[in-house]
């Protein structure tokens, strides 16, 4: 159907428009819409255009609700609290509403109340290669498994949190909405599938919630106001992710003594005046500039004049064009989503046809460490204008990384400990945005803008006598560094047992001397160290694991906590198989109950796990 | 005669060292734990006391010690470890050995020391046991190179009377191998031996010559072959000079109480030269080493480390008291010192044809070190000819090298590959330089106040600018460099020496006796190479000047009255 303003109540221009968008749209683009203008003919209020186009959400248009029972349940999945601060803002939106809200973890969550919840909303994000966060598993394979209650009488919203740079982008998310339509349950709001830089869509998914449930007024503050339900963090201190603190250089060191083939920096920052504090196992959020040499090639293979002013926003703020490459948009990662947006622009065959149906692995052959003066270079995209190409860009994500002090040891200073990342790929040296920036341009005295993004999934044990283990190798050290110092300044009397490995003893070993003190005064009571490069045999943590097997079962016997913190792929999986091995050597478990012995560990808390 | 208490003093409690050898189990200590504590690659001083027995102490790169600190790194910790090769003889599978063990656990260098032996440097606590094992395999031992014990036998390197030489090399060797500690521990540390369990048995093997505390404090024993005193008979706690008439050897003079160590400040600690005492026949050598140190194993003062050397000993005592507690213990009197003469204690260089028709190469190594630079590859050199020589290497006291027991037949081979490798006699350095040695010092030695053997051949450059001037460039000088007054290269017995006071500072001491039998004395103190230059350019051009025929640079200063003469080390403070 063609509109015009004859044969529709919109004005030509309107008409225009929408003869303009409509025949475009996807089949889930449609009905995302269609769902998304009645929820909102229900509010009576229509937000600012929601830039909600990469969200892939199949749902059947969310009916408006009447009279919707009063309980209302939201299940977070959480590893860094992105997910559990946005499910705390929505469990405080809705309580406001007079609903009846139960808050919850997933890991913490008695899944035989489900059959009872007439409304739930789940919240989870998604870990490397589509993988729930931990404390979600148990949770996340009841639901998939046969014991799963059916689930007509209930209504449910999913969100999702990821990062479209990853292949199995919100797959957690996607799995949760899919499986809870599978056991019956309504969808009343199409799922959102939130990119990096979250905000402005979780708050309107928010708001959709909110209107859905028949609460109009309040939804639609929220959902106009990204600002309002942009801040999950905030606790007496203003500053927050999106009004980051620029927190004082104190110091920065290199940890790697001369020699070593790695460089890992010790950053020590102030937030005094911030109002800003941590727990152990809390991250620091971490605003970086771009390199600088980067930046100037890509103004030199565009021909662009880094000195135009450019609007960066819908707010109106402005930048140079250098300036805003240096600080305002992610200029090192490639995404689906941006070549699709790039390929409408530039006409190039080659890439439309990078972009067809079945060449998905070709695409994401391509995406791997390439960044946008590859993608400037390779297709000719220099005669597109600055302020065209850059506001296809995601804005720069901060860098979360997990505090390497103990505010109260430390008292307004966050400390850092952040491995330089430089490498060489497709014929040219890359750089890790943030650490390099750490590395290379932070002096002290500099500023650097940061937040608080607080872990509940990390935290010490309350009781202070509770024994702990902790796995952390390279970097992952850092929080129990946090750990050691926290449980010093409280005197806290538990054991201690950490797992630390590196490439060499001799210039790799970091916080040897604080470690050594530590152990010294038994406020560290044991420690094993890995160093793989040292001799012919590559011997890791999990060797080292293995090989105390013994006392390692006798202490997670007497209820220790177990803590790994550091690389993914690499090492928590190996850790994680070899505490199986453990559990069935030293346990005479089978396999399966060794795993389900984990699965419990996870679900109790007593294994925590900070990996990335 | 005066009857003195044994294992004094009484009065005063022994030093911590004393205490940690007397409960070491014979030089066990926690080794073998902390050896293996992985968090740490030092281990802890009452160790390290005991580690110096097995050959071995730690050291670390001072030249990092801040920045490490800074990094929150603990030092770069590494064990120096010392080989020992009585009279300094070793066999080419043994050179290949030390060079191989050099690049695979050490820094890739290896120093020939001042006692003939070599060290080396950078070893990690977990190499440790490697690097030991495969010295033992290729028959070399670390055993007693450090340590309150007998240290490495030095002996003349002799190339001319190779007979003599070959006779007293054997004598040295015996007397090494009747002063080696009998304890177990190194075996079952280092070579994975069977430990001794049973305590009865630990008793079994007790040291009958040491006891269970080990003697107070090092011992060091040199044998001499007059006309040269390449060893510096005159600083070992005991000295052996041998007699040879009509081309036979017939036996030793023996001297007692020489030593170098002093502290800078403290003039109750001195170094001094050894007194003759009379002499004795080859076959009564072993006896008397073994009299001797129970002697100083009876009689050392326990209490203050500094003062425990033998020298002090006999010194507080009389040697009139020492004679007679030796002649006691033999149970029969030394003989009346023979005659002798020393010339020099510098090495001769290049080729020189022993009595028995070999050939030996003395080749001239800068301070010892045995290193590849870009334009002078020495340690690969050296390498190669250890491939296809047959003879021996001879480590001499003065840090060279000589190249020994070459044939004929292989002198060809030998030669071309000194050339290919540009392998130098020194013939074109200046004399003063070929005279020179330094101890290690900085970076790696924990006493070091100042730099040695990375200085002083830069210090060589500027003096020789002077000599050349006073056209001394050809005229022997025996010149002296340590970072500490500890005396490893022996600077009291230099012609020319400086002791590191502070970082690039130096007390400059003149008048050493050619021949090493005077000590030299303090001339300039705390003084920077600026005043070294300057205070030594007026000397140089009067000794050019003024000296007598044959007249030595340490025998001119003291004539020209810069300083006094000194015989004894209770003088040298004077």
């Amino acid at each position: 159907m063609e509109f015009q303003a004859t044969n529709s109540p919109f004005t030509g221009e309107q008409a225009e428009l929408l003869n303009r968008l409509l025949p475009g749209l996807t089949e889930t683009q449609r009905i995302w819409l269609s769902g998304y203008l009645t929820a909102s003919l229900h509010t009576g209020a229509i937000a600012a255009a929601p830039t909600v186009a990469s969200s892939a959400a199949v749902a059947e248009p969310a009916a408006p609700v009447a009279d919707v029972p009063k309980d209302v349940t939201v299940l977070f999945g959480s590893q860094t609290g992105n997910a559990q601060g946005l499910a705390k803002k929505l469990a405080q939106q809705l309580t406001a509403q007079g609903f009846d809200v139960t808050l919850s973890s997933m890991g913490d969550y008695k899944t035989n109340n489900l059959k009872k919840v007439h409304n739930l909303f789940v919240l989870a994000s998604t870990q490397g290669e589509g993988d729930p966060p931990d404390n979600a598993i148990p949770f996340y394979e009841f639901l998939h498994s046969k014991r799963a209650p059916q689930l007509a009488e209930t209504k449910f919203a999913v969100l999702g949190l990821g990062d479209t740079s990853y292949e199995f982008f919100c797959q957690t998310g996607k799995d949760f909405d899919k499986r809870l339509e599978e056991l019956g349950a309504e969808r009343i709001v199409p799922r959102a599938d939130c990119d990096v830089d979250f905000e402005e869509q979780a708050g309107e998914w928010i708001g959709q919630v909110l209107s859905a449930l028949g609460e109009a007024s309040a939804a639609a503050s929220v959902a106009a106001s990204p600002t309002a339900t942009a801040s999950v963090n905030e606790e007496a201190s203003p500053y927050s992710r999106t009004n980051p603190f620029p927190a004082e250089v104190l110091e920065n060191l290199n940890l790697n003594g001369r020699g070593s083939d790695q460089e890992t920096r010790h950053v020590e920052l102030s937030l005094e005046g911030s109002g800003l504090s941590y727990e152990p196992g809390d991250s620091l959020g971490v605003y970086p500039q771009n390199h600088p040499q980067l930046v100037e090639d890509i103004l030199q293979a565009t021909g662009w004049n880094g000195d135009e002013t450019i609007t960066l926003n819908k707010n109106g703020d402005t930048a140079s064009v250098r300036d805003a490459l240096l600080h305002h948009y992610e200029i090192t990662v490639l995404t689906k989503p941006l070549l699709e947006k790039v390929a409408g622009l530039a006409d190039h065959e080659q890439l439309d046809a990078l972009l067809e149906e079945g060449r998905a692995q070709d695409l994401r052959a391509y995406l791997q460490g390439r960044d946008l003066l590859d993608l400037i270079q390779d297709y000719g995209l220099g005669s597109i204008p600055a302020d065209e190409l850059l506001s296809l860009l995601r804005k720069i994500p901060a860098r979360l990384y997990s505090i390497s002090s103990s505010f109260k040891a430390s008292p307004d200073e966050v400390h850092l400990t952040v491995r330089k990342v430089a490498y060489e790929q497709h014929g040219r040296q890359r750089y890790g945005v943030c650490s390099v920036h750490l590395a290379e341009r932070l002096e002290a005295g500099d500023t650097l803008p940061v937040y608080i993004q607080h872990n509940d999934n990390f935290k010490l044990p309350q009781d202070a006598s509770t024994p702990i283990i902790m796995i952390g190798p390279g970097t992952g050290v850092a929080p129990f560094r946090s750990f050691i110092a926290e449980r010093e300044e409280t005197g806290a009397e538990g054991k201690s047992w950490l797992f630390f490995g590196d490439r060499r003893f001799a210039t790799d070993f970091l916080y040897q001397t604080e470690w050594q003190r530590w152990l010294k005064d038994g406020v560290l009571t044991r420690m094993d160290v890995a160093f793989s490069r040292d001799s012919d045999k590559k011997v890791y943590v999990q060797h080292r694991m293995l090989e105390r097997s013994r006392e390692l079962y006798e202490w997670i016997q007497e209820g220790a906590v177990l803590y790994v913190c550091g690389d993914e792929k690499h090492m928590a999986n190996d850790v994680h198989l070899t505490l199986e091995q453990i559990l069935i050597q030293e346990g005479k478990l089978s396999q399966e109950a060794a795993a389900e012995y984990l699965s419990t560990m996870l679900q109790q808390k007593r294994y925590q796990r900070d990996v990335y | 005669m005066v009857q003195y208490e044994k294992y004094p003093p009484h009065d005063r409690p022994h030093s911590d060292v004393e205490d940690i050898k007397r409960n070491s189990k014979y030089l066990r200590g926690s080794l073998e734990e902390t050896l293996r504590d992985p968090i740490t690659g030092s281990i802890p001083e009452d160790d390290n006391r005991l580690m110096k027995h097995h050959g071995s102490y730690m050291q670390d790169d001072r030249d990092l010690r801040n920045e490490r600190k800074k990094q929150k790194l603990e030092p770069a910790y590494q064990f120096m470890l010392r080989v020992r090769a009585s009279g300094g003889i070793v066999t080419p599978a043994q050179w290949l050995m030390m060079d191989d063990i050099a690049h695979k656990y050490g820094n890739g260098t290896i120093r020939l020391t001042t006692r003939q032996s070599f060290q080396l440097h950078g070893v990690l606590k977990w190499n440790l046991k490697n690097t030991i094992r495969e010295v033992n395999d290729a028959l070399l031992s670390t055993l007693a190179a450090c340590g309150d014990v007998n240290r490495n036998v030095m002996c003349n390197t002799n190339p001319d009377q190779s007979a003599v030489h070959a006779q007293v090399y054997d004598w040295a060797c015996k007397v090494s191998t009747h002063l080696d500690p009998r304890t177990r521990a190194y075996h079952e540390i280092w070579l994975d031996e069977e430990k001794i369990i049973d305590s009865r048995e630990l008793e079994a093997e007790q040291e009958p010559i040491y006891g269970a505390v080990y003697l107070p404090r090092k011992f060091k024993i040199g044998i001499a072959v007059p006309p040269s005193n390449d060893v510096d008979v005159f600083s070992q706690d005991l000295g052996f000079i041998a007699i040879v008439e009509n081309g036979t050897l017939v036996g030793f003079n023996v001297a007692v109480g020489g030593g170098m160590g002093m502290t800078h400040g403290d003039t109750a600690t001195y170094p001094q030269v050894s007194k003759v005492i009379g002499f004795i026949t080859p076959d009564q050598m072993i006896d008397v080493a073994e009299k001797v140190v129970t002697i100083q194993r009876d009689y050392g003062d326990r209490a203050v480390r500094k003062h425990a050397r033998f020298k002090y000993t006999i010194d507080d005592r009389g040697l009139d008291w020492l004679v007679s507690e030796l002649h006691e213990r033999l149970g029969w009197q030394l003989q009346e010192a023979r005659p002798y003469q020393f010339d020099h204690n510098g090495d001769r260089y290049g080729w020189v044809k022993g009595s028995n028709g070999k050939w030996l190469f003395t080749l001239f190594v800068q301070n010892g070190r045995i290193v590849d630079l870009d334009d002078y590859k020495l340690m690969t050199g050296l390498r190669e000819i250890a491939k296809v020589h047959t003879g021996d290497f001879r480590l001499t006291p003065n840090q060279n090298l000589i190249i020994g027991d070459v044939s004929s037949q292989k002198k060809k081979k030998i030669e071309s590959l000194i050339a290919q490798y540009g392998l130098t006699d020194g013939a074109h350095y200046s004399a003063l330089r070929r005279n020179s040695m330094a101890c290690v010092s900085l970076p790696t030695c924990g006493m070091a106040m100042a730099e040695a053997e990375r200085y002083l051949p830069t210090l060589i450059d500027k003096l020789e600018l002077e000599l050349d001037q006073a056209g001394l460039r050809n005229e022997d000088i025996v010149v002296r460099m340590t970072g500490c007054p500890n005396g490893c290269a022996r600077p009291m017995l230099a012609e020319l020496s400086f002791i590191g006071k502070g970082p690039g500072k130096y007390n400059m001491y003149l008048g050493g006796g050619f021949d090493g039998s005077r000590l030299n004395k303090l001339y300039r103190e705390n003084i920077g190479e600026e005043e070294i230059l300057s205070s030594l350019k007026p000397i140089f051009q009067r000794y050019a000047t003024e000296r007598t025929d044959g007249e030595h640079f340490g025998d001119f200063v003291i004539r020209a009255g810069y300083v006094e003469a000194v015989h004894d080390g209770r003088q040298f403070h004077a």
